[in-house]
């Protein structure tokens, strides 16, 4: 907080010393820790391109959205969206940014990656407890073909509270009644079993370490670090791997025209091709900015990011929105006024 | 100037009371809600549901003092025989050397040890030494359930292991400082007498340094007590109360870490800080402890003969 009134402090005195065009001012964002490194990505080629830079920090969902209400920053990030009463309430609007999903992984020695066949409702079985040996009845229904060890099940969760817990859980309260009433949905939750490691990394630890164990993880840290993944049956019913073309599949299956503040939770959607375990990480703002500048600015970011950022994430494999989305967030910014009511992009 | 040395001095300990009462009533003042909420209630009762919002610290309470506890079982005996062997066994040669390899050890970050905790340490201790506990301990009366469980590696045991490690420098350096102050002539007369080298220990050095054997293991219970990134790695992190300590658990400090930066929700943000308030409280409670412990000590001074 400090530093920006002084870093504009010197920016103006640079400006008065040496009368050179531009003031640049650097826009702030906080918020989600998931997406960090493709904003930052973004930024850093945003800067490049036209000299304008993008302070993003990652404090975590729950404090971006604290930010983001207090007006300390000029935009939040958050990897839960905010329910539209929330959004009505604070005066914000919201739009989805970038995806992204979790994969299932596992420590089977006899059983290599992606050959495991998972439902909804057998992990959530297995996150109650229920399930509780690799060849129980309800795990060999689905893996015929696989021979199945009789070792116990060791589950690892997420012990921090995180966007990616929050696309597990919300996916398990979907297909599981009983998950739904007992554990219910949140960035964190009461775990009935299982360790938590802290961290994608605390968990894949973990389930490296422990043989027969199951965890969750992002799919971009599961993919570099080469982690064996299960497939999932989607709404559709067909089993799927978790890559781009699987995630970009639950995007395009998902209705954002129709979501009052493009409320959509990626999980369990329907097309043939759907990753079932899908999300989306959101941008927050105010609908009625003060510093008109800095929203402006902010959108522009986001705007350049949409049309010259897809390869970016792919590379650092990222699901960037897919192009009707696109459209419709533009639609989605035209609620952003200043003070006098305008439209500002 | 003595005027001003001594006005100036008064402000820097006077700003250090302040800011103690001033966590305390940002505590108080951040947990209110939680605190009108369970009350009292919320020291036993062992429910942590972010998502009903139900909050109870039973368990990273009970996780908390048993990791430090066994810290402390571990680190005690083990710190005092490294004082002992650098004062009174060591020869001169290797002193220097050794002295400065704890010293070394109480310069490691704690993700160090956390880290090493987790990708070395626990391994190890999964495949060779905790089937050794559970089957050996495991099947035995009363202290049996400690050990009972499958061998994850990880749990409260793990974690009261590293943090023995992490407060061993800082317990055997203070040791070591305090025996080295004990009068030669002292040591020299008791030997002199006849005594054995356990009798001089326990009976002349151990006596005139009480009180600052004391400090350095409060020194280290202190830093066990708060001890953050290193437990976080190995405990496990399941808010799930066991009597065995293979099973992994939570400590205070701990659930803090892993959950402060995504709590949604006043009443949960409130539940953390009213924890924050509770590590204040023991940590306080300890220090009282070893005070009135050392108080009675020198009461006794006088009326031995």
């Amino acid at each position: 907080m400090l530093i920006k009134p002084l870093r504009v402090a010197a920016a103006a005195l640079s400006v008065a010393a040496i009368s050179t065009s531009v003031l640049a001012a650097d826009i702030t964002g906080a918020g989600a820790t998931f997406p960090y490194p493709i904003y930052a990505k973004w930024a850093d080629a945003y800067k490049k391109a036209t000299g304008n830079g993008l302070n993003y920090q990652s404090i975590g969902s729950g404090g971006g959205i604290k930010q983001i209400t207090a007006k300390t920053v000029d935009f939040g990030a958050s990897d839960m969206p905010m329910k539209p009463e929330d959004l009505t309430k604070e005066g914000l609007i919201q739009f989805p940014a970038i995806m992204g999903g979790d994969v299932p992984v596992y420590n089977l020695k006899s059983i290599a990656s992606g050959q495991i066949k998972f439902t909804g409702e057998l992990l959530a079985d297995i996150y109650l407890g229920k399930v509780k040996k690799w060849n129980d009845p309800t795990i060999v229904a689905l893996n015929q073909d696989l021979k199945l060890p009789n070792e116990s099940i060791s589950v690892v969760h997420r012990s921090d509270g995180s966007g990616t817990t929050f696309i597990w859980v919300n996916y398990l309260s979907k297909m599981s009644p009983e998950w739904k009433q007992k554990v219910g949905e949140g960035t964190s939750v009461q775990w009935p079993v299982g360790v938590g490691g802290k961290g994608n990394e605390g968990v894949s630890a973990y389930v490296q370490q422990i043989n027969g164990a199951i965890g969750y993880v992002e799919y971009a840290y599961a993919k570099q670090n080469k982690l064996a993944v299960g497939q999932v049956r989607n709404r559709d019913g067909n089993f799927v791997m978790p890559n781009i073309d699987t995630f970009r599949a639950a995007a395009a299956g998902a209705d954002w025209a129709k979501a009052p503040g493009m409320y959509v939770i990626l999980t369990d959607q329907p097309g043939k091709n759907s990753w079932p375990i899908s999300g989306a990480s959101f941008i927050l703002m105010h609908k009625t900015q003060t510093k008109v500048d800095n929203a402006k600015e902010v959108l522009k970011f986001f705007d350049w990011s949409f049309k010259n950022g897809d390869q970016m994430a792919t590379d650092l494999d990222y699901v960037p929105m897919p192009d009707p989305v696109v459209k419709l967030i533009a639609t989605a910014w035209k609620e952003i006024k200043d003070p006098s009511g305008k439209a500002l992009y | 100037m003595d005027f001003a040395f001594e006005s100036v001095t008064r402000v820097f300990a006077i700003v250090v009371f302040g800011i103690l009462i001033a966590i305390l009533v940002s505590l108080v003042i951040g947990s209110a809600l939680s605190l009108e909420k369970y009350g009292l209630r919320f020291i036993w009762e062992s429910d942590w549901d972010p998502v009903k919002e139900n909050f109870g610290a039973l368990v990273p309470i009970y996780g908390t003092l048993m990791t430090s506890m066994i810290a402390m079982v571990i680190g005690i005996p083990v710190s005092f025989g490294i004082a002992l062997f650098l004062t009174e066994l060591s020869p001169a040669w290797l002193r220097r050397p050794l002295g400065t390899a704890i010293e070394l050890l109480a310069a490691i970050p704690s993700i160090i040890y956390g880290m090493w905790g987790l990708f070395v340490f626990a391994p190890l201790f999964q495949s060779h030494v905790q089937p050794l506990l559970i089957d050996g301990l495991g099947s035995l009366p009363a202290v049996g359930g400690l050990f009972e469980g499958p061998p994850f590696g990880i749990g409260m045991m793990t974690a009261g292991l590293i943090l023995s490690i992490m407060v061993i420098p800082f317990i055997s350096a203070v040791m070591r400082d305090v025996f080295e102050l004990v009068p030669p002539m002292m040591k020299e007369s008791a030997y002199g007498l006849g005594a054995t080298t356990w009798e001089v220990v326990w009976k002349v050095v151990l006596p005139y340094t009480k009180v600052g054997v004391v400090g350095g293991i409060m020194l280290g219970l202190g830093r066990a007590l708060g001890e953050t990134m290193a437990v976080t790695f190995v405990i496990g992190n399941a808010h799930r109360l066991s009597a065995s300590l293979m099973a992994p658990g939570n400590s205070i400090a701990s659930a803090l870490a892993n959950e402060f930066t995504e709590a949604v929700g006043d009443l949960y943000y409130s539940a953390l800080i009213e924890l924050g308030l509770i590590l204040f409280v023991i940590t306080t409670i300890v220090l009282a402890i070893s005070k009135f412990l050392l108080m009675r000590l020198s009461l006794r001074e006088g009326t031995r003969t």
